[in-house]
């Protein structure tokens, strides 16, 4: 199990260091913290559990809502602070802005855990495609929707309190890269720590035939909600952080955006492998290295661009880079092979 | 919320009679939803953006000073060229694999085609009008554009036309046959590789029908393809596939649904309630399918 120990304190010590060395890359890094943790959660359903899933999307928008709502509604009206727009008369002290932000956070972690658990039975019970359009569905359900309320800004947004001025110029950026990485460390150890038991077979076997699965007495509705209530806890805790760290919240382009990021998140996880614990993290850091190259020096071009990738990954290239990492070296990944055999096969082709 | 539907009946009538000229729309779209379904076993992301890019060869023939209802000719033919061009670039590649994966690349080439439309055609909201004048029903209580009635004409005619090639033609049997079994038709003769193509082609074709249709009657803009893909798709799950009438029944079913929708709720709901109504028909289907211990295929 301690195997990859010095690994994985190499990347603890770069990820604490990183805002350090890279002070101007910031914002961009605790986006790439934000960014792993949708892929990585998106993975259990599309990946380990076969039900390809675009209404992640729906816990991330919810939990960007409710964490700005509980923020602002804890010391102000929140219908006046939506109705006021940009220019704000009610300030955050210090004091105010972190506990709303840690009791926002948890509200945006809970909530949408509670919802995923309540409409799980209806939803995981559809199969295949079904699901996949039912929670496509669902997605834009929820940015039309929201889009019309009015307390939560409807169409003119809704601006999230703005950082506090303590700590100087600096504080803002590293406090939300040092909470968007903690929540990527909680994440990836949760992850860990499930598919290192049971549970992951088990969602594996749902995977691959879900009929004999049930027939073999697992209760697979169970394991199924379980597994989706994970996804929604940590993609509503990155939900709430990418909504402080944008400072504005839009129905349909910044929260419930499935033209973005509920497709990012499925193309990151298919990307960098699907099915396996690093293909995510590998997928969504090449992914966001391209995206922001792309969308800096090709401005405008940047859907024509995700539309044909996403075409050329899906039909050149399904398996992800540690699918392709798996055929070219199966001994790195723990496959006996016989040299003799593997020639001989090299020689028939 | 708004409850004036109840208090005058003629909102009633007006609102079943535009919701049913609609949901004929939905339903020509719906059936070459259902008919690549059914031969091709794949589901078509980007549907709704054909229907848009058919509905922009209406607006430009408009601009340049041609009657937009010929777009109902020259849309289909463009269209058809576009359906095969695609068919022979990406849906080729993805036939024969998981659903998923077509699903993921149609959804590509819808963001890919809304953003091209977007680019070339800008990003307004834009109509080709028609000058058809409007009637008057009820003593005016009830207004319908005439351009509604002819789009629906329209609709129906291009939906017989299309039955009646499926059932005579040679390639229309070839079409039902790869359909009913690929491999059998395959070894039978029939070149199943020119049928996907020509069924790809003839849903786009449709698609540029309805889109022409819908440039006349209603708006369109490069990001409105997404409603118009889960409406069909709704369709096809109510309807079934291979159920025509089903098709041109929940069509206007759907429509109805929605012109309701729109006095009741107010209209930013519109397309919210749409896609809730989708998720709602899938969970009763597959509650009502578990008692039989079934799931959707």
């Amino acid at each position: 199990m301690y195997k990859n120990l010095t690994l994985y304190f190499v990347i603890l010590f770069f990820g604490l260091t990183a805002p350090f060395i890279f002070p101007a890359f910031k914002v961009q890094l605790s986006i790439l913290c934000v960014l792993i943790v949708l892929a990585l959660t998106w993975n259990i359903q599309g990946g380990e559990m076969g039900y390809n899933s675009f209404g992640n999307i729906l816990f991330y928008g919810l939990g960007m809502y409710l964490c700005a709502s509980v923020q602002v509604g804890m010391f102000f009206p929140l219908a006046e602070w939506t109705e006021s727009g940009g220019e704000k008369t009610f300030v955050h002290t210090p004091a105010q802005f972190f506990q709303g932000m840690a009791v926002g956070l948890v509200v945006a972690a809970i909530v949408p855990t509670i919802v995923a658990g309540l409409i799980g039975y209806s939803i995981l019970g559809l199969r295949g495609h079904y699901f996949a359009i039912c929670t496509l569905g669902l997605g834009v359900a929820a940015g039309e929707i929201s889009g019309g309320i009015e307390i939560i800004g409807a169409g003119q947004g809704f601006t999230t309190p703005p950082f506090p001025n303590v700590g100087g110029l600096e504080a803002r950026g590293e406090f939300f890269y040092f909470l968007s990485f903690f929540v990527l460390v909680l994440s990836f150890i949760t992850i860990r720590a499930i598919y290192s038991t049971r549970f992951k077979l088990i969602l594996n076997a749902i995977r691959d035939n879900e009929d004999k699965a049930e027939a073999m007495g697992i209760e697979t509705m169970k394991y199924k909600i379980i597994g989706w209530m994970v996804s929604a806890f940590f993609c509503g805790l990155a939900g709430g952080i990418m909504g402080g760290l944008v400072g504005y919240i839009d129905s349909t382009d910044v929260a419930f955006d499935g033209r973005e990021m509920g497709v990012f998140m499925v193309l990151m996880a298919i990307l960098g492998g699907k099915g396996t614990l690093w293909g995510p993290i590998i997928g969504a850091t090449v992914f966001h290295i391209f995206k922001e190259g792309f969308w800096t020096f090709f401005l405008g071009w940047q859907y024509v661009a995700l539309g044909v990738l996403i075409v050329v990954i899906v039909i050149y290239f399904p398996e992800g880079i540690m699918g392709w990492l798996r055929e070219k070296y199966p001994e790195r990944f723990g496959e006996v092979v016989d040299e003799a055999d593997r020639k001989a096969q090299v020689e028939l082709k | 919320m708004d409850f004036m539907v109840f208090q005058y009946p003629m909102i009633t009538v007006q609102a079943c009679l535009d919701g049913i000229l609609l949901g004929v729309l939905f339903a020509l779209i719906a059936y070459g939803m259902a008919l690549q379904w059914g031969v091709m076993n794949i589901i078509n992301i980007a549907q709704g953006d054909l229907v848009i890019l058919g509905g922009y060869i209406a607006y430009f023939m408009y601009l340049y000073g041609i009657h937009p209802a010929w777009g109902v000719i020259v849309a289909p033919v463009i269209m058809f060229f576009v359906g095969v061009g695609i068919y022979k670039l990406v849906i080729n590649k993805v036939v024969d694999r998981d659903l998923f994966i077509s699903i993921l690349a149609t959804f590509g080439i819808s963001i890919l085609f809304m953003q091209l439309m977007n680019f070339a055609f800008g990003a307004d909201v834009v109509l080709a009008n028609s000058g058809y004048g409007t009637t008057f029903l009820f003593d005016s209580n009830v207004v319908l554009p005439n351009s509604k009635i002819f789009s629906a004409v329209v609709s129906i005619v291009f939906a017989i036309c299309l039955v009646i090639y499926m059932k005579k033609s040679k390639l229309g049997r070839a079409i039902r046959a790869t359909a009913q079994n690929a491999r059998a038709a395959k070894i039978l003769g029939v070149d199943t590789e020119k049928v996907y193509a020509a069924t790809f082609g003839i849903n786009a074709a449709l698609c540029g029908v309805a889109g022409a249709l819908i440039s006349i009657t209603f708006t369109i803009h490069p990001y409105m393809g997404l409603p118009y893909t889960i409406r069909s798709f709704m369709i096809v799950i109510v309807a079934g596939l291979g159920n025509l009438p089903g098709v041109a029944l929940s069509g206007m079913g759907l429509g109805v649904f929605e012109e309701f929708a729109d006095y009741i709720l107010g209209t930013e709901f519109r397309i919210g309630s749409v896609f809730l109504l989708l998720v709602i028909i899938l969970v009763y289907r597959r509650f009502k399918l578990s008692r039989k211990r079934e799931y959707l295929k």
